[in-house]
């Protein structure tokens, strides 16, 4: 009896044991992961339920403000906005991006490296600055937009309100297009050269070595980029914001996007608890999105 | 067992992140009132972006050897008013003093987040200070801060373009000589001046042209707004719509970009309608003009009346506190600065434009030719003009009674969502009209009773 027994409570104790040696390692990252993460989510969702009032002070308002942000246009119009953006300015990036990987990995080129610094380095530049060069060069007086206007004899405006959204989608293309090239690049990269030499004594074409064998390897590395490229895209804030002050007409509104609109509502408006309310249900759309993108990827990718 | 106790140290850590964000919000209440003793040390915390406040620290300590003074510049206006805000809804953080500007000291002043300075006498100071600084930094029977410079609105103009053009500015008296003077202007190439829809502008030109469009009533609660039905603001929107629709203005070019400096430098825009605070940045801004530039009188909507505006210009205020001696010190520092004949000395030689009649008046201010430049060095910037004369008497015409909103911070920032008219997208009235609209449920959600 008193053998087994005594093996028995050995054995839970080690059990035990065990438990608080994994929490020993465990409570630096727990921590931070609390206080960075779980706490602010947690504050955001506590504060979006009260409305600071400059007469009458901070009341509980229960779902008013969730209630006033499903029927706000302007913030449905910024969603809208930055949804357009996204169908638009995501497909091109990725493709120019893709074709610059392609183009990489055809090993035809002279300069490889050179080229691939070049294309990546955008990324590199704070997106404040690069937005701040694009802006000077966009300037229809004294740009460079002002140069071939001047050269040609043109009336280009690209800071004109209805094409704006487009020169904030070159901008960001511009910054990021390395970065997903990069991602692809490294993707065609790990395709054994003996699947090559294999479709060469088949006699395959190059073009058949793109569509058969490297485009099914790029499939993978999309549903990433894709997923990375949605989220950005639909927080979408430090290029508008910064054009805001350079773009005339005041042709960027303080709720172009919804980041931006966060942004005004709690510095320009006092409207904290609000703009709470808003990162939540933004969180909560991009999540879906970003959800529905990654199952279909994946569906597709089991076939 | 082993779900429990991670649940427990979640729960733990997460209590013990609650109780620590809840003792950050209650922190305002911790600052012990202490006795106001004469010998004991005050530090003060001072926000600032004025350059000229800073050179007033080291006469004032000499003055007030208990009392230590620092100056922090957290950002130019509206930046500073957001770490204003933030420091003052956390509770905890914010200075003893601070630079606001006119239109924003109401919104402070309301939401009772600033000393009343009568009760250190302040309310003596109303012949001191020129009629419109004073009227400003008086809200609801208060005094909320003292000024500290003053922006009456002048026309600068670059002469050499308006004498190609053959006008004589000085000869445009009213709102009709300036049309007609933009015209001849333009067909010299350039633009009499630019605006892509600037909200403290559009705000100043509606005070000069006789507009009262906000009101705060008695209790401080109720607001009035009326831009579509007053007239001052009428006559302006028509005015400076026709100016659009006939090209007459720069509605391309961004006030207070690289591109705006350029324009002012190669004289592509002559002229510009702005506070008196404006020779310094000429000079930074347009070097290459230097000797180009005179200033006058703004246009009028009646020969026979000259009317002017305030565009700009800021106070020092005291943020509400508890502890006796702290304000007591914060007001000291305040008077220094605002008051005080050295205290001002001190900033107007370095740039300011003051907001005192007696300095105002004082012969060597009024005999200025010459701006100093970044070494020292004295720049005939307005061609040996005595620019200060011109000034002074546009501070002269300001019209007295103009009251900004209890919330003329946010209605600044949501202007341009709304008045679109620049970029060719519907009239300034109709702009207006709905930027009235989104003012009024603004208030009404931050509980005033508007209209």
């Amino acid at each position: 009896m008193g053998v087994s027994t005594h093996t028995a409570r050995q054995g839970i104790q080690q059990r035990h044991r065990a438990d608080w040696r994994g929490w020993k390692f465990m409570w630096p990252f727990a921590l931070v992961f609390v206080f960075v993460f779980i706490v602010p989510i947690v504050y955001a969702i506590y504060i979006s339920f009260f409305q600071k009032r400059m007469i009458g002070g901070t009341v509980f308002a229960g779902l008013a403000n969730y209630q006033r942000l499903f029927a706000d246009p302007n913030f449905w119009g910024s969603v809208g906005r930055v949804a357009l953006f996204t169908i638009v300015q995501v497909p091109i990036m990725l493709a120019l991006s893709a074709l610059m990987a392609l183009a990489l990995d055809s090993m035809k080129l002279h300069g490889t490296k050179f080229f691939r610094i070049v294309t990546f380095l955008p990324y590199a530049v704070p997106a404040v600055v690069s937005t701040l060069i694009w802006g000077f060069m966009y300037g229809a007086r004294y740009g460079l937009v002002a140069s071939i206007n001047s050269t040609f004899g043109l009336n280009l405006d690209v800071m004109a309100p209805n094409v704006l959204l487009a020169s904030i989608g070159n901008i960001v293309t511009w910054e990021f297009v390395g970065y997903n090239m990069l991602i692809f690049y490294s993707a065609l990269s790990t395709i054994p050269h003996s699947l090559y030499e294999a479709a060469a004594i088949d006699g395959a074409t190059e073009w058949q070595i793109v569509r058969r064998i490297k485009m099914p390897e790029l499939r993978g590395s999309l549903a990433v980029t894709v997923i990375f490229s949605i989220i950005g895209s639909f927080q979408l804030f430090n290029e508008p914001s910064v054009m805001k002050s350079m773009v005339p007409g005041n042709a960027i509104s303080t709720y172009y996007t919804p980041n931006l609109y966060a942004y005004n509502l709690s510095f320009v408006g006092n409207q904290a608890n609000y703009a709470a309310a808003l990162a939540i249900v933004m969180a909560v759309i991009t999540m879906a999105i970003a959800y529905a993108v990654q199952l279909r990827s994946m569906r597709e990718q089991m076939k | 067992m082993k779900f429990n106790t991670v649940k427990k140290t979640i729960a733990m850590v997460g209590a013990v992140a609650m109780l620590g964000s809840l003792a950050a919000c209650g922190g305002s209440d911790a600052k012990s009132s202490s006795s106001s003793n004469s010998d004991e040390k005050v530090n003060l915390t001072v926000w600032a972006w004025d350059s000229t406040v800073p050179r007033t620290v080291e006469g004032f300590e000499k003055a007030n050897p208990n009392i230590k003074v620092k100056i922090d510049n957290v950002g130019t206006n509206t930046k500073e008013y957001q770490a204003l805000d933030n420091a003052l809804q956390a509770g905890s953080g914010a200075p003893d003093v601070a630079q606001v500007e006119y239109y924003a000291l109401p919104q402070y002043a309301i939401g009772e987040h600033l000393q009343d300075l009568t009760q250190y006498g302040a309310d003596k100071f109303s012949d001191f200070f020129t009629t419109g600084t004073w009227n400003s930094v008086n809200v609801q029977g208060g005094v909320f801060g003292l000024p500290i410079d003053s922006g009456p609105m002048a026309f600068y103009y670059n002469k050499e373009v308006f004498d190609k053009a053959g006008v004589d500015a000085t000869q445009i008296k009213t709102w009709d000589d300036f049309y007609e003077a933009a015209k001849k202007i333009k067909a010299v190439g350039s633009y009499i001046t630019s605006d892509s829809g600037d909200a403290g502008f559009y705000d100043s030109m509606v005070w000069a042209s006789g507009g009262h469009p906000f009101s705060i009533g008695s209790d401080g609660q109720s607001v009035k707004i009326d831009l579509t039905g007053d007239e001052g603001a009428k006559k302006w929107n028509e005015y400076w719509q026709k100016m659009i629709d006939e090209g007459l203005i720069d509605t391309k070019t961004v006030g207070w970009t690289d591109d705006w400096n350029r324009g002012l430098n190669d004289g592509s825009i002559a002229a510009l309608l702005t506070g008196a605070w404006m020779p310094y940045n000429l000079l930074s801004g347009a070097p290459d003009a230097t000797g180009k530039w005179r200033i006058t009188q703004m246009p009028s909507w009646d020969a026979s009346k000259p009317m002017n505006a305030e565009s700009g210009g800021s106070s020092l205020a005291v943020i509400k506190t508890d502890d006796a001696a702290k304000a007591e010190a914060a007001y000291k520092f305040v008077e220094y600065v605002a008051h005080n004949k050295d205290g001002i000395k001190v900033r107007v030689d370095g740039g300011a434009f003051p907001a005192d009649k007696e300095t105002l008046a004082d012969k060597d201010f009024l005999a200025m030719t010459a701006l100093k430049d970044k070494d020292g060095k004295d720049v005939e910037y307005f061609g040996g003009q005595k620019y200060n004369e011109e000034l002074a008497k546009a501070a002269e015409n300001v019209l007295p009674g103009y009251n900004f909103l209890p919330y003329e911070v946010y209605a600044r920032g949501k202007y341009g969502d709304f008045v679109t008219a620049f970029a060719g997208k519907g009239t300034i009235a109709d702009g207006v009209a709905a930027w009235q609209k989104d003012l009024v449920d603004y208030g009404t959600q931050q509980g005033f009773k508007v209209n």
